[in-house]
């Protein structure tokens, strides 16, 4: 059995790569090797999963200088020389070893006004919403996010405006702006225009390289550039 | 800044990037038609003094490429050199007033006999 020579993130923003030694296994994942070295290695070493089969978002990490799902990414598909680096997510705060703090993250989603908006009550008829039309074509194409931040991490932008909102909550924004059943989208839209929303986004596209589900947060972001027009030139966009 | 402003001028270097694509390639092909054989300074002064449509095609490529260029400037201060603001705003409205002051300049200097 071979090794796989790793170097893991330790301590703050501050801190420095730690080298260890991890067996190689068939089919083993990026989270599988931080799980080895916690568990057999080193117990100090902090890092953040749940579900382990894609669902939950909460295990994405730089790997190799990109960010991705370590619970999906296997190890023969990122570290073919034997060699794997693994840090926490760029562009947000790290709280300690692979752990970034999510927080700012979220908060955009909620900037971005990324909370369902109702425009009904539990007494009336449920909303008929054709399965077909164009609007709820563009909401499942972005509704599968799971809101683990790798195209945050991915994206430059990020990294030069800080305030700039991201691709997952942007994203989110769209689904909503092509929510028939929500009454949101005057504040939406303005929320989401200007220099901290969707007209700063280049189009770069590694939101939609990276996004391990396969969603096109640039699509997305394409759509709000359209969709602000009322911002830009509408009555009500002040 | 508001949304609305911010959304305005992403707009903006949008439609003047339509004109500029047009100005820049007729502007472009016009050279090439012209300078055939060689080409004098008074061959140029003679085909563009005292013509309005040149005068008016110029003057109109002037003032897209200062809104144009302003515009990207003001992006580009924002995310490389994190230089946003009213300080910022002040600097890129200048250049546009100075590439529109200095481009409608020539523009008059070939265009009025």
């Amino acid at each position: 059995m071979t090794n796989l020579r790793v170097r893991a993130w330790r301590g703050g923003a501050d801190g420095r790569f730690q080298e260890f030694d991890v067996p190689r296994r068939e089919s083993q994942t990026v989270l599988d090797v931080v799980t080895h070295i916690q568990r057999h290695i080193d117990p100090s070493l902090a890092y953040r999963f749940a579900c382990r089969v894609g669902m939950c978002g909460s295990c994405a990490m730089t790997v190799n200088g990109k960010p991705r799902w370590t619970c999906r990414t296997h190890v023969d598909k990122v570290a073919k020389d034997g060699k794997l680096e693994v840090a926490p997510l760029a562009n947000l705060p790290v709280i300690r070893d692979l752990v970034a703090d999510m927080r700012e993250f979220f908060d955009k989603w909620a900037r971005a006004r990324g909370q369902f908006t109702p425009t009904s009550t539990r007494t009336d008829e449920f909303a008929r919403v054709e399965p077909s039309s164009p609007a709820r074509r563009e909401a499942d194409a972005g509704i599968e996010c799971i809101g683990c931040a790798v195209c945050y991490a991915a994206c430059d932008v990020v990294s030069w405006n800080p305030e700039y909102l991201g691709p997952a909550a942007l994203n989110r924004a769209w689904t909503l702006v092509n929510d028939a059943r929500d009454g949101g989208n005057a504040q939406r839209l303005l929320a989401v225009a200007g220099d901290a929303g969707c007209h700063s986004c280049h189009t770069m596209m590694s939101c939609t390289e990276l996004c391990p589900k396969q969603l096109s947060p640039a699509r997305s972001i394409a759509g709000l550039k359209r969709a602000t027009r009322s911002v830009a030139f509408g009555a009500d966009g002040e | 800044m508001s949304a609305r402003l911010e959304a305005r001028l992403w707009w903006a270097q949008r439609a003047t990037a339509v004109f500029l694509a047009f100005f820049v390639a007729v502007h472009l092909a016009t050279i090439v038609y012209a300078v055939r054989g060689g080409l004098s300074a008074a061959q140029v002064l003679a085909r563009t003094q005292g013509s309005v449509a040149w005068g008016l095609f110029y003057a109109v490529f002037v003032l897209a490429a200062s809104l144009h260029a302003a515009i990207g400037l003001r992006t580009i201060a924002g995310e490389w050199l994190s230089w946003r603001g009213a300080s910022a705003n002040a600097a890129v409205g200048f250049v546009a007033l100075a590439l529109a002051a200095l481009g409608l300049r020539a523009v008059a200097a070939v265009v009025l006999a």
